[in-house]
């Protein structure tokens, strides 16, 4: 029997209650795959969310997951890493849920350097309250509460998390599935914070003020603004504005806290 | 998952479950050989079963795994 993404997922749930074409399920399913590929037991897996459109996700898989609150995702990722440091935890956001509402969470994760893997899909603006801006939300883009485009600048996520000191940053979109589940494989693997953005489209809340009203729309928005960083690094592409790189972005080694603590434990045990 | 509409030819047998379709077209986009339409009720329809590749593109781009491309061994 080949392998079924919908084993997965708890049966009862679906069909999810996203909009038609919503790219969370693609990242979801993304998020599956990449799970089928690291090979671990269901009982080692947690999977933690906060709340948004995004956050729901953790609802649909059948894994031990935790609904969190708005913006405390990671705190309870980090309580459940530090009480058990062999339990693979993985954070799923939403672009407000990380940057603004957990923004402080986010960076001291990153600061700390603990032990999880965060994907946070990035639809551009608050898709389950009715399309608020966030502070994603790119220039002059329309959403419900900037009708007449954004004037503030967004925050470059990738960027703010490798300034904080996190040890795997990537970014992939809906459109580049195979690039997104190779960099959620390689986080889970890397031994620290590790921190992916997943590009997603919101067709109803966000595209249709953008003109992109469709789904196929937005998907052909991400395939012509996503540039891939191997090309920019060997000088076959350049950023043009509105573009940004997709792939891995940064990547270093620093000690795991998880690890130094026990560290800590054990010199004090031994006085 | 309960295939509703299943369609062999030798490369490839597509699986689509009609029931959670919702009819966003990403599918259809994304087919290189133009296999699949949207039908009267807007969800997905499999139009020519010959010229399916099996290259798991709608399958992939999918947001409701409605459909699944199962090759044949």
């Amino acid at each position: 029997m080949p392998f079924n993404v919908t084993s997965y997922f708890r049966q009862e749930m679906l069909p999810h209650i996203w909009c038609p074409g919503c790219g969370n399920g693609i990242v979801l399913r993304d998020f599956a795959v990449a799970l089928e590929k690291l090979n671990y037991s269901r009982q080692e897996v947690v999977i933690v969310s906060g709340i948004g459109c995004s956050s729901r996700a953790a609802g649909y898989l059948d894994f031990d997951t935790v609904h969190t609150t708005h913006g405390r995702a990671l705190p309870f990722a980090t309580g459940i890493k530090f009480a058990n440091p062999g339990l693979k935890v993985f954070v799923i956001m939403g672009d407000g849920d990380a940057s603004s509402i957990g923004g402080n969470h986010l960076i001291h994760a990153c600061r700390r350097n603990i032990d999880l893997t965060a994907i946070i899909f990035n639809n551009h603006i608050y898709g389950m309250t009715g399309g608020q801006f966030s502070p994603m939300t790119p220039r002059d883009k329309k959403a419900t509460t900037a009708p007449y485009g954004m004037i503030e600048q967004s925050f470059d996520l990738c960027r703010l998390a490798e300034a904080a000191g996190a040890t795997y940053v990537g970014r992939a979109t809906t459109y580049h599935n195979q690039l997104l589940t190779r960099l959620i494989v390689e986080g889970a693997n890397n031994r620290g914070f590790s921190l992916i953005e997943a590009v997603t489209h919101c067709p109803t809340s966000y595209g249709r003020r953008n003109k992109m009203a469709t789904p196929t729309d937005m998907v052909r928005w991400q395939k012509e603004s996503a540039v891939l960083i191997d090309r920019i690094k060997e000088g076959r592409a350049s950023l043009q504005e509105g573009q940004f790189p997709v792939g891995l972005l940064h990547q270093h080694d620093a000690p795991e806290f998880t690890a130094e603590y026990l560290e800590v434990v054990k010199r004090a045990r031994e006085k | 998952m309960t295939p509703l509409q299943t369609e062999h030819n030798p490369k490839a047998s597509l699986d689509v479950n009609i029931k959670w379709c919702k009819g966003c077209n990403l599918c259809v986009t994304v087919c290189p050989k133009g296999v699949l339409s949207l039908d009267d009720l807007g969800k997905v329809s499999v139009d020519k079963p010959e010229e399916c590749i099996g290259c798991g593109l709608c399958e992939e781009t999918c947001p409701d795994y409605a459909i699944r491309v199962v090759k044949d061994a």
